[in-house]
């Protein structure tokens, strides 16, 4: 089958909840970005949001618990790369957690809060949907065109 | 598995602690347990460089944030220094500048401990 770019292609990482995979999923988004033709800047940009949703996952949706699921599909043209994460763990109502207010956060020492905020301004579009009980999914949307149009 | 170190430099008694590699959430503890060792030998003034740091995420940034106040209720600090302009867009995005002192490099940052005193 040949690679047609303008159709949307897929790709897809199963790790375990457990943080030293974090690499091997940074490795992964890297490669396919690239091939995608983001920037480098855009490349570092949904790294660090794909390991803050996956982070996250781990502390909060598996609690450290090691062999929980978490899958990590790529879908994309040439136009758009979309990350969704699914996981298997306790869900949240991402609309409950507010941005976080550093000073407020220095006074309290939390530090929780910071990934959501950085998934939402580095990338275009940040979509959460759970059914309780069965699965979360997290979709991490980034448009190639939006890095492009320095003009 | 990421690479990540943190090495501990006296200068006078500034504690500098550089960094090197991929900071994130399976090797922070590394970097929770250099704060500690520093605390339990009562060294305050720390400053940390960024120079070999090729990766940050939030949970790298969240032990600066744990461990400053112990820092500065000690009359010492942790002052940042050195840092790319990838790894600033970072710290600054999530309202760092406002809390931390950051210089453009390690002597700068160590020369504002004695300016301070």
């Amino acid at each position: 089958m040949k690679p047609d770019k303008a159709v949307q292609q897929q790709k897809e990482l199963v790790v375990k909840s457990r943080t030293e995979n974090l690499s091997d999923i940074r490795n992964f988004i890297q490669s396919t970005a690239k091939s995608i033709g983001f920037s480098d800047d855009a490349i570092d940009n949904i790294i660090l949001a794909v390991d803050e949703a996956c982070t996250n996952i781990i502390k909060h949706a598996y609690k450290f618990y090691p062999d929980g699921e978490i899958i990590i599909r790529l879908k994309y043209s040439n136009k758009k790369l979309t990350v969704e994460i699914i996981d298997y763990g306790s869900s949240f109502a991402p609309d409950t957690i507010p941005d976080p207010d550093l000073q407020q956060y220095f006074n309290q020492k939390r530090v929780g809060g910071l990934g959501m905020y950085l998934m939402k301004s580095l990338m275009d579009d940040v979509k959460y949907s759970s059914v309780p009980g069965k699965y979360n999914s997290v979709s991490l949307s980034k448009n190639l065109a939006t890095q492009v149009d320095n003009e | 598995m990421a690479e990540f170190n943190a090495t501990v430099t006296e200068k006078g008694n500034i504690s500098v602690i550089n960094l090197k590699g991929f900071l994130d959430a399976h090797t922070a503890p590394a970097l929770e347990n250099t704060f500690a060792e520093l605390i339990d030998k009562g060294k305050y003034s720390t400053v940390v460089n960024f120079n070999d740091i090729a990766y940050i995420s939030s949970a790298g940034l969240g032990v600066f944030m744990a461990f400053i106040e112990k820092m500065r209720e000690n009359k010492g600090d942790i002052k940042l220094a050195g840092m790319s302009d990838k790894v600033y867009n970072i710290f600054d995005l999530l309202g760092f500048p406002l809390l931390y002192e950051i210089y453009k490099t390690e002597d700068e940052a160590i020369k504002k401990f004695s300016e301070n005193k």
